[in-house]
């Protein structure tokens, strides 16, 4: 630890003989004074990266739904435990420096899961669960996103008879979400040879304790948190009840049509680099002159070594 | 309400009235389904919908019944101090010292992610004294040791309670609920399935 705070107050103080720094550093301060501190050269304490972000609406907006008191522990102590749990583990390794989804692509090591997998997915979970939900919430989607649950559940009530059953089975902790899937193999290469936009469809699937459907390159568009601590001190043990509110009076339909949208755009973006990639390779391919069954001059080679 | 004012009567209320209540009534209603599993006891029911590793959907309700009915019965009112007799003595072989153990018993069960048990178990084939967790519904029965004490690391479990503070409920139970009583108990029985000390053979 103290190498590191060395380093930060070094940074520090180089940069404040600069007048112009002087200034915005001040406005930095005199602004973001009710921000937690975990920037890196301002505070000169623990500098790896990840902030506790606050949910984007007070603590007390989801009431009565979702108490003031549930948001306090389960924000104010779970998930920023989290969040000093990961930046302790991350402090000085590899990891740290690295966007959060990349710490959990890394630490999730295709399933033989390292130390800060738990911590980076929770954190990341509990970010996209604030957002996934808003005060005077529920009703019903709308737009592209409707006609894709139409598509793929049969109707908005096939999606929330799956949502629910999923996060009611869900034993033990974990997560229920809606993702949208493209059918892609988990190889490089892979090309689907009829790709169309049938392939790519909504999902609900659930998962225990810190996975998330990134880890199977799903795009998340909406989550519930079905570990206990999120729902007993409101329900105690109604896990039901609690998922039957969140639908009616929580959930962020725009969320999720924007987090839709999102999707698609990358990967269509995905898409147009694949293609010329593809065409790159198309250019580089080396032909063979004619008569020479081998590329190159190391045939010539071969071919003195034999004598 | 005995166990005032380390788990709260409401915690009891939910916790055995509606959690365990709740188990012992879906796996009525799976066994009432076919005879399949018709004549099991608990036990061998867990042994046997775990399945090796490929547990069938009753197992996570019956281990659970089993494992709340343990759990209930591994705490007292007025529990705590210090194990005694022949537990102390084999706590005292296997981890160093009581605080040791004590200390690996606080630590596992803080760092278990999710929603599990920890346990003192009796290895059968190591024939010694060990700390175990399990996720979820697990139980040391399926690998055949013998469990002497569990702690319920569930978040129904202590939530209410404690809230997060999973520190404070795991010293708690230590100092105030776990029975040795029962734990004595229960090592006693298993002294006829694993033979602790060196057989006394005798010469001429």
């Amino acid at each position: 630890m103290a190498p590191v705070t060395t380093i930060a107050s070094h940074l520090t103080s180089a940069f404040i003989s600069n007048p112009e720094f002087c200034r915005l550093s001040h406005n930095l301060h005199s602004s973001q004074r009710q921000r937690r501190c975990s920037r890196k050269s301002v505070c000169g304490t623990i500098s790896a990266s990840i902030d506790l972000k606050p949910p984007p609406y007070a603590l007390n907006a989801l009431e009565p739904h979702m108490s003031k008191e549930t948001l306090e522990y389960h924000w104010g102590k779970h998930h920023r435990g989290y969040v000093n749990n990961l930046n302790k583990q991350i402090e000085g390794t590899a990891l740290d420096e690295m966007s959060l989804e990349s710490i959990i692509s890394a630490s999730y090591n295709k399933g033989d899961i390292l130390p800060a997998f738990n911590n980076a997915a929770q954190v990341w979970n509990h970010e996209f669960f604030w957002e996934s939900m808003k005060p005077g919430g529920g009703g019903t989607p709308s737009g592209e996103l409707l006609e894709l649950i139409n598509r793929d559940f049969g109707s908005f009530e096939g999606l929330i008879h799956e949502f629910k059953l999923a996060a009611t089975t869900q034993f033990g902790s974990g997560w229920a979400w809606l993702a949208y899937k493209e059918h892609k193999l988990d190889v490089p290469n892979a090309r689907n040879p009829r790709a169309s936009e049938e392939d790519k469809k909504l999902v609900v699937v659930k998962s225990p304790n810190a996975i998330n459907p990134l880890v199977w390159e799903y795009h998340p568009l909406l989550t519930l948190d079905v570990w206990e601590h999120a729902y007993y001190l409101d329900y105690e043990n109604r896990r039901t009840d609690y998922i039957t509110t969140f639908l009616n009076k929580l959930v962020s339909w725009e969320t999720v049509s924007s987090r839709l949208e999102a999707a698609k755009n990358l990967i269509v973006e995905r898409e147009r680099e694949m293609e010329e990639i593809d065409a790159i390779d198309e250019m580089d391919t080396i032909e063979p002159e004619d008569g020479d069954m081998y590329f190159g001059s190391d045939a010539d080679d071969f071919v003195d070594d034999e004598e | 309400d005995a166990l005032e004012p380390y788990m709260s009567k409401r915690t009891l209320e939910l916790h055995w009235g509606e959690h365990h209540r709740g188990y012992v009534e879906s796996l009525n209603k799976y066994l009432e389904k076919d005879d399949i599993l018709y004549g099991y006891t608990l036990d061998e029911l867990i042994r046997v919908t775990y399945n090796n590793g490929n547990p069938l959907p009753e197992y996570n309700v019956a281990a659970q019944v089993w494992n709340h009915d343990f759990f209930w019965e591994s705490m007292q009112p007025g529990g705590g101090n210090l194990p005694i007799l022949g537990l102390l003595q084999q706590i005292e072989k296997d981890f160093g010292s009581f605080s040791n153990f004590r200390e690996e018993f606080t630590e596992t069960a803080l760092t278990l992610f999710g929603s599990g048990w920890v346990w003192l178990v009796l290895k059968r084939n190591e024939k010694r004294l060990a700390i175990a967790t399990t996720t979820n519904a697990v139980t040391p029965l399926v690998w055949d040791d013998i469990p002497l004490l569990s702690l319920d690391m569930w978040e129904h479990a202590y939530y209410l309670d404690y809230k997060n503070d999973k520190a404070r409920y795991v010293n708690v139970f230590m100092d105030h609920l776990v029975s040795w009583n029962a734990a004595l108990a229960r090592m006693a029985r298993a002294q006829s399935f694993v033979n602790l000390g060196e057989p006394k053979i005798p010469v001429a």
